[in-house]
């Protein structure tokens, strides 16, 4: 390797006092001054490389993270799996005395997945059918018509929302709206709508699936309209411009130009608030009821796989009972993994261009 | 021909005003919940907010006052776990995936799993360190509602981070380099640096999302209805005290949830305010 040596001339680079010692330093043949203070200050290949790999290992670590928490829930639930296989998502209880259906009743050991998986379905899509189309108007509202002053504060204001911890959602609900659909609603909904068998008067509290389908759509409400608001602001504005050029109205320059160019972001957006309702917890918890039936009537109470774990984990009364709750929480794992997978390959294919490129 | 025409027209104008009105009804409609939802907290919290709230630790059942000193600590000891556990972990991954990842599988791997971890729900993660910290301790405590809770922040503490520093432009990195900066000095105090005011608000919005979680705590910090700040205790936290006594059925314990409430609502959108703040003013913008 060569010496790294000054190119200026010696008298010129060294300041007048030390330059008798310099001279002598340099009949010796040592190393130039820029390499002797190169070396002072180490070799930094050995320090880069090690920053990185510490870099790489804490990005490494979210999918130890994933894999992790995959391996826990499948080693304490295998007491359970064991026991039923896939018998634990359908099976159903006959009791013996009244002969009625039965699902779940730790106590006697009868272990059954379905009512909870139905509550979770039941609510989640209730929810879904109650917030889609109003977070669409909000997005289609925010992005082609509002006025500039009010964007910005309204955006923020549905931002918030999506801010507030269930809890607090739950509490409302609990103390404002349940009561609210006690008095006012459900009577309407069963003298209106009873005919259909959704909705039957049997049962005083107010709480049941409409309650936790009311207080999931506020829930999941801003997730899709800003997802929907991201899709719809990445569509070009060339597309706008050319269907109204060629005659069309707003609403149909949104309909055709932007919401038909934004459709696959806005499934993604729907299937991101799926997976959110899915796995809610405290405030469904809260408002469903957390009696493990299957009704038809959509006033009844319910429960869901979420709202059991987190009501009966910290009291369970035996092993199994304990290795089942983990099994639901498994099935809840795996659920919103896939449809968080899906969804956010359907957001980025619209916002990044080629799905191709998206993994 | 031209009344066909005309009709057409109106029936056109008139679908476009429909759309216009049901596209403000729905935006009115959602901000309703919102408006109705703070109103409600800050009438009924402010009501029964005093200063036995933050100073005194509950009460036996019966009695009247008390309040949630042991909550308010209790939540602030997990939160700093966590965030222990988590920002380090979550700036690392945010730094490898800008600086050294960029543009590669495994990068694109790391943050398409972040974005599927942020959607797992809490209760699960709740599962997931009952799993590893609770069974092998043998007891309930807050090292495992940490554990929890620091999962949690590390997939959005590291999205904002890897955001934040790919704002930071080329050239000021380059500048660095060729002064002869080594690689991981270039990027601890010049990349790093230019970005911390977007990290530190991305860090608080993870703080402050974990700060209301109450799913992943009910078996892992379990809650206290007494003093503790030790780690191998159960220990008291706000979120987890609001459900305990929304779910009671006395008047009293219903009016401390609402106040505890309101403290927790203040705490996130002040911080959620601060982060739209910076992300909207373009701190960062002023570097480049």
């Amino acid at each position: 390797m060569p010496e790294i040596r000054l190119s200026q001339p010696k008298p010129q680079s060294e300041p007048p006092p030390p330059a008798g010692k310099n001279t002598t330093e340099a009949s010796k043949v040592s190393p130039s001054a820029i390499r002797k203070f190169l070396l002072s200050r180490g070799n930094s290949a050995m320090a880069d490389r090690s920053f990185q790999y510490l870099m790489s290992l804490c990005a490494f670590s979210i999918f130890g993270i994933v894999i992790l928490i995959f391996v826990e829930l499948i080693g304490r639930s295998q007491m359970a799996w064991n026991e039923f296989h896939f018998k634990f998502f359908y099976k159903i209880y006959v009791d013996s005395f009244s002969h009625s259906f039965l699902f779940w009743d730790p106590v006697n050991s009868h272990f059954s997945a379905l009512p909870f998986i139905y509550g979770t379905l039941v609510s989640s899509f209730l929810a879904l059918a109650l917030a889609v189309p109003l977070a669409v108007g909000v997005a289609v509202f925010l992005t082609e018509m509002c006025p500039g002053i009010l964007r910005g504060p309204l955006a923020f204001l549905t931002e918030l929302l999506a801010a507030i911890p269930s809890i607090v959602y739950g509490l409302w609900a609990m103390y404002v709206l349940v009561p609210l659909l006690r008095e006012h609603v459900n009577p309407l909904l069963i003298s209106s709508l009873g005919w259909t068998g959704f909705f039957t008067d049997d049962n005083p509290t107010g709480l049941g699936f409409v309650a936790a389908a009311i207080i999931l759509a506020i829930m999941i409400l801003p997730i899709i309209s800003s997802l929907t608001r991201e899709v719809m602001t990445a569509v070009p504005h060339s597309q706008r411009e050319a269907v109204l050029a060629l005659g069309a109205t707003r609403w149909e320059m949104i309909r055709m130009g932007v919401l038909r160019n934004a459709r696959i972001g806005i499934v993604g957006g729907i299937i991101l608030g799926l997976g959110r309702a899915l796995g809610e917890t405290m405030a469904v918890t809260m408002v469903i009821g957390n009696s493990p039936e299957i009704h038809k009537s959509l006033l009844s109470n319910g429960s869901s796989m979420a709202a059991v774990i987190a009501n009966e984990f910290a009291e369970a009364t035996s092993d199994m009972h304990r290795s089942a709750l983990i099994e639901i929480g498994l099935a809840l794992f795996i659920v919103t993994v896939i449809v968080n997978a899906l969804a956010r390959l359907l957001v980025w294919a619209v916002t990044r261009g080629a799905p191709a490129d998206a993994h | 021909m031209r009344t066909e025409f005309k009709l057409r027209a109106s029936f056109r104008a008139f679908t476009d005003h429909a759309a216009t009105a049901l596209a403000v009804l729905s935006t009115l409609l959602v901000v309703t919940p919102l408006v109705v939802i703070f109103g409600y907290l800050i009438f009924k919290g402010f009501s029964s907010l005093n200063f036995a709230f933050f100073t005194k630790v509950p009460v036996p059942v019966g009695e009247t006052g008390g309040g949630m000193a042991n909550a308010i600590v209790g939540s602030a000891v997990l939160l700093g776990l966590a965030s222990l556990i988590g920002i380090p972990l979550g700036i690392g991954g945010g730094i490898y995936l800008a600086e050294f990842g960029r543009g590669t599988k495994m990068a694109y791997a790391i943050r398409f799993t972040a974005d599927v971890l942020n959607g797992v729900p809490s209760i699960v993660m709740g599962l997931a360190a009952f799993s590893l910290v609770v069974v092998p301790q043998g007891h309930f405590s807050a090292m495992a509602g940490g554990v929890a809770l620091g999962i949690m922040m590390v997939p959005t503490v590291c999205r904002t981070t890897e955001e934040m520093l790919l704002m930071v432009p080329h050239a000021i990195r380059e500048a660095a380099l060729g002064l002869g900066v080594p690689n991981w000095r270039s990027v601890l105090s010049i990349t790093v640096k230019t970005a911390s005011p977007g990290i530190i608000t991305g860090c608080m919005l993870a703080f402050a999302r974990v700060a209301g979680e109450t799913a992943p705590l009910l078996f892992t910090a379990l809650g206290n209805q007494f003093w503790s700040t030790s780690l191998n205790e159960p220990i008291a936290a706000l979120p987890l005290q609001i459900y305990v006594y929304a779910l009671s059925p006395y008047d009293d314990w219903h009016r401390l949830a609402w106040a505890g409430a309101l403290v927790l609502i203040v705490l996130i959108v002040l911080s959620v305010s601060l982060v739209r703040y910076v992300t909207s003013r373009g701190v960062l913008k002023g570097n480049s």
